[in-house]
């Protein structure tokens, strides 16, 4: 398998001056190579060794694209972190992964006077324009030398490329350990069923630290097309202007962002180079499908389901979406998927059980977690090989097409994020006040599900809705924060004296508001 | 006229999206997205605020950044619909 790097690097070698990146500017694949090479020696001249962890806490940008590849160029392992991350994660974050340098916008590393602030790990931090605090190291220097040939720090491509963090039922998130054979294999046979082609032009909106944003990136270089990064879908129309100035060929999308493009007035935007639109991240309603097949005559539609651990499973061949508009399809080519009872036993087609996953893509485990790793990746049939129990419940139909049924743990899935309650519920226990919180998912048009906060005050407390809001937006992340609060006496509770989640996503009568 | 309707989208800011009364934490030429005032949703929010508040109707091909991305954009925005209706002195609430 190729390095993740040398997807760009063969581009450049193949077509330098072909534009890969337009990002504001316009840069060619031999630009960006270059960029990526000066910052993989400047790296390396700061002390980076082969293996280290780096953080990159940026906006989708030009810096984002050229750290990333720089980090793997100098044999760094690149963690990419949500630019709307709030202070008290990164910590954790940078001490979980023990990353020794974290490259950031100024904005971000401003609120940190010294960089033990940060992590006690952190070697160096590198600050992307704003008004960056003085212990940080400016971007453009980094950007001073000759550089016409990356570093040699050995990398083979059983060595770690990325740790993408994902938010599990515990609350706390866990990074996924992806090698550079994974990360390649998982590109390629993505590639392979999208039928990508050098001419492809691929919009993407979804931020680099989401696996579904960034492998577009990675994806792009690997066949040597052109990457149209947006720093988000808040400006659908903008978007639109933007697919119709570049003729885009893909739109890569997740349920929220594809009931946003169907309430507008789409004959106003000349779409008509869009090739395919794929969707994952949550189901698209089978109604959301109909409606895009006829707003986008030409595009195919890629119905797709994934998990950072394995990056995608499965993708419903575009041909079989009118016989089976509810289904996600098959494994992408090169592995294979089954479903398995509570006791193990394969179950066959025409029934349901937990989707489990096996082959190439499957990757490395949690960062530092051995008791997480060893309950979601098991042993395989051969003595290296581990299948990915996906924690999903599936129906597959008699053909073997698979349909996603539900999650088995409380994961919500808001805007196409993942939402863990507990990581919620432990921010608003930090409010004086709170006696009691539960997290839920409550159903939502436009978020598939929208984040509700039920809370029980402590006697005598005088808490309102906006006290709660104003705490979880200093501590939260936008998609984190509950857009619904309510105020009970007291929370529903199973014989056990657990939280009744079921009952909980019920509205209540007896609320206090 | 501009400074009233500036000072009803502050108010409006301040109150659903940084949940506070302190003023000075929204600077009028402030990129709502790139300091994360506001999110993807939020925008939408913003909209119908928009619509419902100065009644006026916000076109798809309006809601790009030069419109919406700060108060101060989003005022003038505002001003020009009001005035493009032949509407400047409508009810400001």
């Amino acid at each position: 398998m190729p390095l993740v790097h040398q997807f760009l690097e063969a581009s450049a070698a193949l077509t330098p001056n072909k534009i890969a990146l337009i990002c504001g500017e316009r840069y060619t694949y031999a630009e960006l190579d270059r960029l990526a090479n000066q910052v993989a020696h400047a790296l390396c001249a700061l002390g980076l060794e082969r293996g280290d962890r780096v953080a990159i806490w940026l906006p989708n940008s030009v810096e984002a694209v050229v750290a990333l590849f720089g980090i793997l160029k100098a044999g760094g392992v690149f963690v990419p972190v949500n630019p709307a991350t709030k202070p008290d994660k990164i910590s954790y974050l940078l001490s979980d992964s023990g990353a020794r340098f974290l490259i950031a916008s100024g904005r971000n590393l401003a609120p940190s006077s010294a960089l033990a602030e940060l992590s006690p790990n952190l070697v160096a931090a590198i600050a992307c324009g704003g008004p960056a605090p003085s212990y940080a190291i400016p971007w453009a220097t980094l950007l001073t030398g000759p550089a016409p040939r990356p570093p040699h720090p050995g990398t083979i491509d059983l060595d770690l490329a990325c740790l993408i963090y994902t938010s599990g039922s515990t609350g706390e998130p866990k990074g996924v350990m992806s090698t550079h054979a994974n990360v390649a294999f998982a590109a390629t046979a993505i590639t392979t069923y999208l039928e990508n082609v050098p001419d492809d032009i691929v919009i993407n909106v979804l931020p680099l630290s989401f696996d579904y944003g960034l492998y577009q990136l990675l994806m792009v270089c690997l066949f040597g097309g052109t990457l149209v990064l947006e720093r988000s879908f808040a400006f659908p129309a903008a978007v639109l202007r933007r697919i119709a100035e570049e003729r885009v060929t893909g739109l890569p999308g997740v349920p929220t962002l594809f009931a946003t493009l169907l309430q507008m007035d789409l004959d106003k935007f000349p779409l008509e180079s869009l090739r395919y639109l794929t969707n994952t991240a949550a189901a698209l309603p089978v109604a959301h499908i109909q409606e895009l097949r006829r707003a986008f005559p030409r595009a195919r539609v890629f119905s797709m389901y994934g998990l950072t651990e394995c990056k995608r499973a499965l993708y419903l061949p575009p041909e079989e979406l009118d016989r089976r508009p509810g289904s996600v399809g098959i494994p992408i080519p090169g592995t294979e998927a089954w479903l398995e009872d509570e006791c193990g036993q394969h179950v066959p087609p025409g029934g349901t059980g937990q989707l489990v996953i096996r082959g190439p893509h499957v990757m490395q485990g949690y960062w530092n977690a051995p008791e997480l790793t060893a309950a979601r990746f098991r042993p395989g049939r051969n003595p290296a090989e581990r299948l990915l129990y996906s924690g999903d419940l599936f129906r597959q139909d008699e053909e073997g097409f698979f349909y996603f049924l539900s999650r088995t743990d409380d994961i919500i899935k808001s805007g196409g994020e993942k939402v863990a309650p507990k990581e919620v519920e432990h921010i608003l226990y930090s409010l004086p006040g709170v006696a009691e919180a539960a997290v839920v998912g409550v159903p939502d048009q436009i978020l598939g599900e929208a984040v509700k906060a039920i809370i029980v005050p402590r006697p005598g407390a005088q808490l309102t809705d906006r006290d709660v809001l104003r705490h979880c937006t200093q501590h939260l992340e936008p998609h984190l924060v509950p857009r619904i609060v309510e105020f009970r006496a007291s929370l529903p509770r199973t014989d056990n004296g657990k939280q009744d989640r079921r009952l909980l996503r019920e509205p209540c009568a007896a609320s206090l508001a | 006229m501009t400074s009233a309707i500036l000072q009803h989208i502050r108010s409006y800011i301040l109150s659903n999206f940084l949940f506070s009364d302190d003023e000075t934490l929204l600077d009028n030429h402030a990129s709502f997205l790139e300091n994360g005032i506001i999110d993807s949703t939020g925008v939408l929010e913003l909209v119908l605020f928009v619509e419902d508040t100065f009644e006026v109707t916000v076109n798809d091909q309006d809601i790009v950044p030069e419109n919406f991305d700060s108060a101060t954009r989003l005022a003038h925005y505002i001003q020009t619909k009001l005035e493009a209706s032949h509407a400047v002195g409508a009810p400001v609430p």
